[in-house]
Formats: structure tokens, sequence, C-alpha cells
């Protein structure tokens, strides 16, 4: 999937990766998707839970091994 | 739809209740809430330029598992169940479970209390210490960082009665 800006948060333990998420995402304008790697296992419910309650679309989630991988469309 | 507030009310100065506060709100920050907390009696500290010095007690805290933050696994897993009667005799305990504590904290990509705070400040979570307690322990306006408004109960109170949600804690 394409992307405009990645953010490594692997090793980041809650809320970090949610925290850093954000950050990233004031910087990308309406539309611009923001990749994010994580191995907080509690990432997958949070990083949905992040997306309903600010709009910006989780457009896919995905576990492979240790690792997770988001992709978040700006909202 | 108009933006979520959240207040919360922190009460205890330690390290372990360092966090609570702190993680919650720059979580509901980076959720698009409006957040304010007021810092009342030992929640102060929590406020101080230098927090090196929050300490955790596990004398009277049964919750609290004492686990060695080195070592191999086996080792690690041990739970070190010590009575609080000898707890409270040997001198430096509660120094030797804090310092187990911060390595366990940095051991477990968990962020210092220092950052958490500073995260908080940079997405503008508003921080109101308690004037009251401030002369009550004889602290400084200058023994606090910046950025604080110091006002008493009936603040809390204007924000905190608009307020989605309101934690104690």
């Amino acid at each position: 999937m394409n992307f405009d800006k990645e953010l490594d948060a692997r090793g980041l333990n809650c809320p970090l990766p949610i925290l850093r998420a954000k950050k990233a995402l004031n910087e990308l304008t309406t539309g611009q998707v923001l990749k994010i790697v994580a191995t907080d296992p509690g990432a997958i419910k949070d990083f949905e839970a992040f997306a309903k309650q600010t709009g910006n679309e989780l457009l896919s989630s995905a576990q492979a091994g240790t690792e997770f991988t988001f992709f978040i469309k700006s909202k | 739809m108009s933006q979520k507030k959240l207040a919360i009310i922190a009460t205890k100065g330690t390290l372990d209740w360092a966090y609570p506060p702190f993680i919650l709100a720059s979580t509901a920050a980076a959720l698009d809430y409006e957040v304010q907390i007021f810092f009342t009696f030992y929640g102060l500290q929590l406020l101080r330029k230098d927090v090196s010095g929050l300490k955790v007690s596990p004398l009277g805290n049964p919750g609290m598992p004492m686990k060695m933050p080195f070592g191999p696994k086996w080792f690690r897993g041990i739970n070190w169940n010590i009575p609080n009667a000898i707890q409270s005799i040997v001198p430096g305990y509660e120094s030797l479970a804090t310092a187990l504590m911060k390595k366990t904290i940095a051991n477990n990509g968990v962020e210092s209390v220092e950052n958490m705070r500073m995260f908080c400040q940079e997405a503008d979570v508003k921080f109101i210490a308690c004037q009251m307690t401030v002369e009550l322990f004889g602290f400084s306006h200058d023994d606090f960082i910046d950025g604080l408004e110091y006002a008493g109960a009936a603040k809390m109170f204007e924000f905190a009665g608009d307020a989605d949600i309101c934690l104690y804690m």
C-alpha cells in the first residue's frame, strides 16, 4: 500500500504509539496515509479505537510475527 | 460534534501513581478531548521541576509484584514476597524498590514521568495546581514547572462540571 509517512513505533509501549501517531497525522494533509509499525500487543485494539474516535480512517491492520502494521488515512 | 472533555483530579505523589493521570490525559488529548488535570495534595509532587525524587513504596501495597528487572528469565519470574514487618525495618527498602521499578519501566519501553508530562503539555492539557495545598505544604511557585495555573476547588468544578468524564486518582 502507498503511504506518505512512516512511523516506527517498535519497542514503544502504551500510550506512546498512539501519541506519536497523532503527532505524525497532524503533519499530514487530508487524504495522506500514515504507515505505523508497532510491537505493542495492545496496538491492534488501540488503533481501531483511535481511528473510530478521531475520524482518521484505519485502512488496514496486519500482524506478521511480533510486528503489527497499520495504515491510517488522515482526515 | 462538540469536543469531549476529560477532567482528572490527581492526588497521589508516588512514582507509580504519576503514570495514570499523565497516560490518560495525553491519550485523551490524542483522541481530541479537551483535558484538564487538577493537582491537589500529594499530586502536586508531579508538577515539581525535578521529579526524580518520586518514589514507589511496596510497604502496605500487597498488589505490587516485587520482581527483579535483570538476570535470567527464571530469576525475573520470582515474586519476592517480603512481609511488611521486614520491609519497614530495612533501611533504604523504598529506594531499592524505586530503583528496580525505574529499571523495569525502562526495560518495557514505558516513557519517563517527565516526558509523559511534557507530552501532555505539548498536547495542550491544562494543568491546575491547588493553591491551598501549595501553601499548606510550604511550596513556592518556583518549585514547579512553568505553564501552570494556580487556583482552587471552584476552578476545578468550572471545568469538571461540563466534563464528559471525571476521574479522581
